[in-house]
């Protein structure tokens, strides 16, 4: 058996009386990328939140079963620790209204890393999401000003800055043109090598062309999950094959 | 009633609001011409320089000066923002970031009451509390630019907190999100990331507060001593140009009368300038 990353036990998730994740247990591979579909409101990007916590900050959210990160249970791990481990990017790039460089440094700041290193890590970070060339002569320009699609890599690069192990991507490509989402995907695929990744897609294509391994939701509960080829060529559960032959969703 | 009825009804009720709706800029355009008409000639008749930076204020000798008011109105009006500003902006964070429902059921109409107490309230509770505590406890009268920026600076607080509380409000969640997710705590996100991103409607919010301040009347005659001169210490009493126009208006007459209207000439400017950087400052966050 593999090692999980992350993993989840029996874990069920409640929004007030709505049943939002039933009985949900599901495992993310390390340096491979995961990815959950499903039609909307089937609880993936719950799911996925569940890993950095961030569901906490809704009101009336309830927990029960277990999560794991790095086979620690989500209790023991300090929660400012864990947002550092397991970094995050939105739907929408959501870039701060600073500087590019306000951006990138501040994780930085609020890890208290040496200023010294901001340099290095930064040029790292940016390289790494392929915008050093575009972006290190404007490093003082407002973020907000740059492309969709930079923004999104620039929110990558953000994360990457803390050093995570993790990399969470909520629905990343939705709010971009389809050239800005292969040029993310491909992103995706060379940060595989150092990360681990779960991405929640709208996008079964996407699903299909990045993702080692596939989890399919519907109504809260993982219907099934397994090796990306198996899922979309031969699916177990015929809710999956309703799915991803356009039956439904 | 017939479909032509109907539509000459319609159309007379857009005439009547409409009417409605620019009398409100009639009256602003009488009120400048009322107040540029009086006060104007003096400016012609005594000098510009004399008046702005006269020092000495005997209208019926000749002497216009209003220097040491102009000072002292803006004396004050930093002074409230000192104590204003910080408290109402603290305020503000707290409501929009950190109150559950029940703090704000019961802080905002708080505020909304705080607004609504007549100013010569807060110059009563002034004159009757602080007034003798600066003179008991730190020195002076005790009417004293001291006590006028802490009065003022509680008048302030409904118009900081109420911009600032917005400004933060429209802040998109996805910045607090954002911030969040990289492990910041929630003071990190609000201080590093809310704060600066709302901050033009923040300082909006401080030079509308600054408008409130230099327009205040009644509350500042009553703590503020009126003496003409500029206030050497935070413990000297001074004089606004409200004060002056209110205190003198009711006997003054000719020239002292004309003088006192170049008084809220040089008031109406020092508010349409203000009024004008905050609308500068909002409209570039607008923009944004």
């Amino acid at each position: 058996m593999m090692d999980c990353a992350l993993k989840t036990e029996k874990l069920n998730l409640f929004y007030g009386t709505f049943h939002g994740l039933k009985n949900v247990d599901f495992c993310v591979y390390r340096n491979a990328i995961t990815s959950l579909i499903g039609p909307s409101g089937c609880g993936k990007s719950t799911l996925l939140r569940c890993f950095n916590r961030m569901n906490d900050i809704i009101d009336d959210v309830s927990v029960n079963g277990s999560v794991l990160v790095n086979n620690r249970p989500l209790e023991e791990i300090d929660i400012i620790e864990l947002r550092k481990k397991v970094g995050m990017v939105f739907q929408r790039p959501n870039p701060f209204p600073f500087s590019v460089r306000e951006n990138l440094v501040y994780g930085l700041k609020v890890h208290g890393y040496k200023r010294s290193d901001y340099d290095d890590i930064m040029e790292r970070c940016l390289r790494a999401v392929g915008l050093w060339d575009d972006i290190k002569d404007k490093m003082n320009t407002p973020a907000l000003s740059l492309s969709e699609e930079m923004k999104q890599r620039l929110c990558v690069a953000r994360v990457l800055t803390v050093e995570p192990e993790i990399i969470l991507l909520d629905e990343p490509c939705s709010a971009l043109d389809p050239i800005a989402t292969m040029k993310i995907e491909e992103l995706m695929i060379e940060l595989k090598r150092f990360y681990t990744i779960l991405i929640v897609t709208h996008n079964m294509q996407q699903a299909a062309r990045v993702s080692d391994y596939t989890g399919f939701m519907l109504l809260g509960d993982l219907i099934e999950f397994g090796e990306t080829p198996k899922i979309f060529t031969a699916p177990q559960d015929e809710r999956t094959d309703g799915y991803i032959t356009g039956r439904f969703g | 009633m017939s479909s032509k009825t109907a539509v000459l009804k319609e159309r007379i009720i857009k005439q009547v609001l409409t009417v409605f709706a620019f009398s409100s800029i009639l009256f602003l355009f009488l009120i400048f011409a009322f107040i540029l008409v009086e006060g104007l000639p003096l400016f012609y008749k005594a000098g510009v320089n004399s008046i702005i930076f006269g020092m000495k204020w005997a209208p019926t000798k000749g002497f216009f000066g209003i220097f040491p008011m102009i000072v002292s109105s803006f004396l004050v009006t930093f002074g409230a923002l000192i104590i204003g500003a910080p408290l109402g902006l603290g305020c503000a964070v707290y409501l929009a970031e950190y109150a559950g429902k029940r703090q704000k059921m019961f802080l905002k109409p708080a505020l909304e009451l705080l607004a609504g107490i007549p100013s010569v309230v807060y110059g009563f509770l002034g004159v009757l509390y602080i007034v003798p505590f600066i003179r008991n406890f730190v020195g002076g009268s005790g009417f004293s630019l001291l006590a006028t920026s802490i009065v003022l600076g509680v008048m302030i607080l409904p118009t900081v907190i109420s911009i600032s509380y917005d400004a933060l409000m429209s802040v998109p969640r996805s910045y607090r999100e954002g911030a969040l997710a990289m492990g910041s705590t929630k003071w990190q996100t609000t201080w590093r990331v809310v704060i600066p991103s709302g901050k033009s409607g923040i300082l909006a919010s401080c030079i509308l507060g600054m408008g409130r301040a230099v327009g205040e009347t009644m509350a500042v005659i009553m703590v503020a001593g009126n003496a003409l001169k500029i206030p050497g210490s935070v413990l000297d009493p001074l004089r606004t140009l409200t004060s002056n126009i209110a205190l003198e208006l009711s006997y003054a007459s000719g020239d002292h009368r004309m003088g006192l209207f170049s008084t809220g000439v040089v008031l109406l400017s020092i508010i349409m300038v203000l009024n004008y950087f905050a609308n500068v400052v909002i409209r570039r966050k607008v923009i944004k």
